[in-house]
């Protein structure tokens, strides 16, 4: 036991050095690349090189980190240093749709998209001011421990592992499919197969080391994330404006882009239903819907299992704390970059694709085009002449592209800037790296949150308590490797609703965990049976809304009040209920997001994306009134409440570690 | 360890200090996620000089970010001294 107490804090010590050389290796190899890339090695094999080289790290990392400890397994045996962790949860955060589509985002709604980098980033004062040192301090292994301590056992235990599987699940399914999305564009390998081959990296770093070697490798990750996601940006700021720091940088791309809308409109390049001036707030979202995701990411970022349990494995309160300002910084950094991405790319666009000649289109996006990623005129700009040929079949076509006639997917934003910039191709497969990094490194920590769910809390806890270590670990593993498969084959169908799921999650693990989280650190009075049923009542009022808007549009109407949601601009609703009502497909279920109800309808025009704000109110609301109307917590459980408030002295929850 | 009435006392005035120091993060939070973003229209008049952003978007894209970095690491240095004021802080 010394000699690994002394081998520890000297691995602790050589953390610095170690990742240290590791992100100068990377550079180096980032070098070496672009040196092949000079004397003609083809842009395919650099591709290869970049993903494959990478996997190939987090693989050795996730190898070498293996543990055959229950402690280690759960919670990295509880010595990951705050400045770490804080880099480890960054990359937990930060995932493909972060990376990937963030700028997308902000480049196609301007302003109201900043709603998700606000809702994304504030959520974590709630964190370290209502909840994660609180459960730290603990000692449990999963949130769900949490709940069953406080609230009386396994009944409220299995509700926290439903909160959790319903939120998680549908999240790492994104992931899994963000990493077939990435492999296959830059790797052209068949997207069925790149998601296969991403779980492979996948259950590389997680199975052998649960949350030690998961820990250890989104450290790994995160540096080439934010690498990769920096570089493309620097350099083109430092080309257009010569100062490498294009958060600044980017204002006065703003104002560019603000002339040129005015520019465009008045020489009847956009009309002005097409044009959404880039900086003017509430015309894609309206104010109370703008607000809501704001709220619901935040309190979700607060009340999901793949987060906080990231905050137990420090070694102290004191340093959980830090540990989350540390997490924000690092996500910070990138998501204070984001904007400038969608400001570059919209001024490329608004400059050298608007308004030229169909002839004179800057070549960069035809290989988007070819994809259908990128459409003039309704057809994949896939070259010039497909362009003109498109365009000609529109009556009156002026000849030059105008603002109606350009689509452009959101993922593209981010990929192309490298090549909008004119930069190798070396930058592009860094950016790729990076992609894979953040998906990855996401996916990673949410399949360890629903395994550790199930083997700790549903075999362990509640099936086999006497279960020795080894055979609970072994269970552990096996149920990674089977939620892996089940995701990475929900992926591989490419469900329709899957990038809209991600923000779900948020709002089903807000009205599911919130209340009950803070309730039992902050109100000593909370009772279980008032837990519980704050729980159902709040999950249950936004699962119902959420699944009803989208799933049973119809019967939302015809037996639940719903209305129309309206436009933001206008304020007009953006259905005729009476017409859609009388439609033969009104009461269809499960209908297609064509359908002209799914998604359309709902209370108080709130999108179902914000349902956690229905629920949780309602959830603190049932917590309170039950809790009030049945007998005090007995005075042994209040103790321990006010155990969890004290950083000093041994977890409340002792675990049995071997 | 002193008397259980001096602990009970100790630990609510801990508690007390705790939960304002929350509550007061909670407000600055709160003006920095939402209130403020309320005023975005009059504030996007104001421009920034020599960057040239507007205010109202500056703010939401990287002013409250930063607000909430630097309340992070303010807070816990804060709680930490209140838990130390008490003795209930953890060894280092």
């Amino acid at each position: 036991m010394a000699t690994q107490g002394a081998a520890t804090s000297d691995f602790i010590k050589n953390l610095g050095r170690m990742y240290g050389t590791y992100t100068g290796g990377f550079l180096a190899f980032i070098i070496l690349l672009a040196l092949l890339e000079q004397v003609g090695v083809p842009n395919k094999i650099l591709g290869y090189l970049f993903v494959f080289f990478t996997l190939a790290v987090y693989a050795i990392i996730g190898v070498m980190t293996r543990t055959a400890e229950v402690s280690e397994y759960y919670v990295a045996g509880r010595r990951v240093p705050a400045f770490y962790n804080g880099m480890a949860t960054g990359a937990d955060w930060m995932s493909a749709a972060s990376f990937v589509g963030m700028a997308g985002t902000l480049f196609l709604l301007g302003y109201d998209g900043l709603a998700w980098v606000l809702g994304w980033t504030g959520g974590f004062v709630l964190v370290s001011i209502l909840i994660g040192p609180y459960l730290r301090k603990f000692g449990a292994y999963t949130v769900p421990d949490f709940l069953s301590f406080r609230y009386g056992g396994n009944f409220a235990r299995l509700l926290g592992v439903i909160v959790l599987v319903a939120c998680s699940f549908t999240y790492v399914t994104a992931q899994i499919y963000g990493t077939g999305i990435i492999a296959s564009r830059f790797l052209g390998m068949q997207f069925e197969l790149a998601v296969f081959a991403g779980l492979v990296g996948i259950l590389l770093c997680a199975m052998l080391g649960g949350m030690r070697a998961v820990t250890w490798t989104q450290i790994a990750q995160y540096i080439v994330l934010i690498i990769a996601y920096l570089t493309p940006i620097i350099i083109l700021s430092t080309m257009k404006y010569g100062i490498p720091i294009p958060e600044l940088t980017y204002g006065q791309a703003i104002v560019d882009i603000t002339a040129r809308e005015q520019q465009m409109l008045a020489t009847g390049l956009a009309t002005p239903a097409a044009l959404k001036p880039h900086i003017q707030p509430f015309i894609n979202y309206s104010p109370l819907n703008f607000f809501a995701i704001i709220m619901c990411m935040m309190v979700g970022t607060a009340s999901l299992p793949h987060i906080l349990m990231r905050y137990f494995t420090t070694p102290s309160v004191r340093e959980a704390r830090q540990s989350v300002a540390w997490s924000l910084l690092f996500i910070f950094l990138l998501y204070f970059s984001a904007p400038a991405y969608a400001a570059f790319s919209k001024l490329e666009v608004y400059t050298n694709i608007i308004g030229r000649d169909l002839t004179a289109i800057r070549p960069w996006l035809f290989s988007w085009g070819e994809l259908g990623l990128i459409q003039i005129c309704g057809k994949n700009a896939a070259s010039i002449d497909a362009v003109i040929a498109a365009c000609k079949a529109i009556a009156d076509h002026p000849g030059v592209v105008r603002l109606q006639d350009f689509v452009i997917n959101t993922d593209v934003i981010v990929l192309s800037t490298p090549e909008i910039a004119g930069l190798p191709y070396v930058i592009s497969g860094l950016v790729a790296a990076g992609g894979l990094a953040a998906a990855l490194s996401t996916a990673d920590g949410l399949l360890l949150a629903i395994a550790n769910a199930l083997s700790h809390d549903i075999y362990y806890k509640m099936i086999d308590p006497n279960a020795p270590t080894i055979r609970r670990l072994t269970v552990a593993r096996a149920l990674l490797v089977g939620v892996a498969v089940v995701a990475a084959a929900t992926a591989a169908t490419k469900p329709g609703d899957i990038l809209a799921m991600v923000g779900w999650a948020f709002s089903l693990a807000m009205a599911g965990n919130f209340p009950a989280l803070v309730m039992g650190v902050w109100w000593k009075r909370t009772t279980a049976t008032g837990a519980i049923c704050g729980i159902i009542a709040g999950f249950g009022l936004c699962l119902f809304y959420l699944v009803t808007t989208r799933y049973f549009p119809g019967a939302g109407v015809k037996y639940f009040g719903m209305t129309s949601l309206l436009n933001p601009v206008t304020g007009a609703p953006v259905v005729d209920i009476a017409k859609a009502m009388a439609a033969p497909n009104a009461m269809e279920s499960f209908p297609t997001l064509a359908h002209p109800l799914a998604n359309k309808v709902g209370w108080f025009n709130l999108n179902n994306i914000a349902c956690g704000l229905l629920g949780a109110p309602l959830g603190f609301a049932v917590i309170y009134i039950v809790s009030k109307l049945g007998r005090e917590p007995s005075a042994e459980m209040q103790a321990y409440v006010d155990e969890i408030r004290k950083p000093r002295g041994r977890t409340v929850l002792e675990e049995k570690t071997t | 360890m002193a008397n259980p009435t001096d602990l009970k006392a100790k630990e609510e005035a801990h508690w007390a200090k705790t939960s304002r120091l929350m509550f007061t993060h909670l407000g600055i939070w709160f003006f920095f996620g939402f209130v403020i973003h309320m005023f975005v229209k009059p504030l996007n008049n104001i421009v920034i000089p020599i960057l040239g952003f507007p205010l109202g978007f500056y703010m939401a894209a990287q002013g409250s970010l930063i607000a909430f970095v630097v309340m992070l690491f303010v807070f816990a240095k804060q709680q930490d001294k209140i838990d130390r004021e008490f003795g209930f802080a953890e060894e280092d």
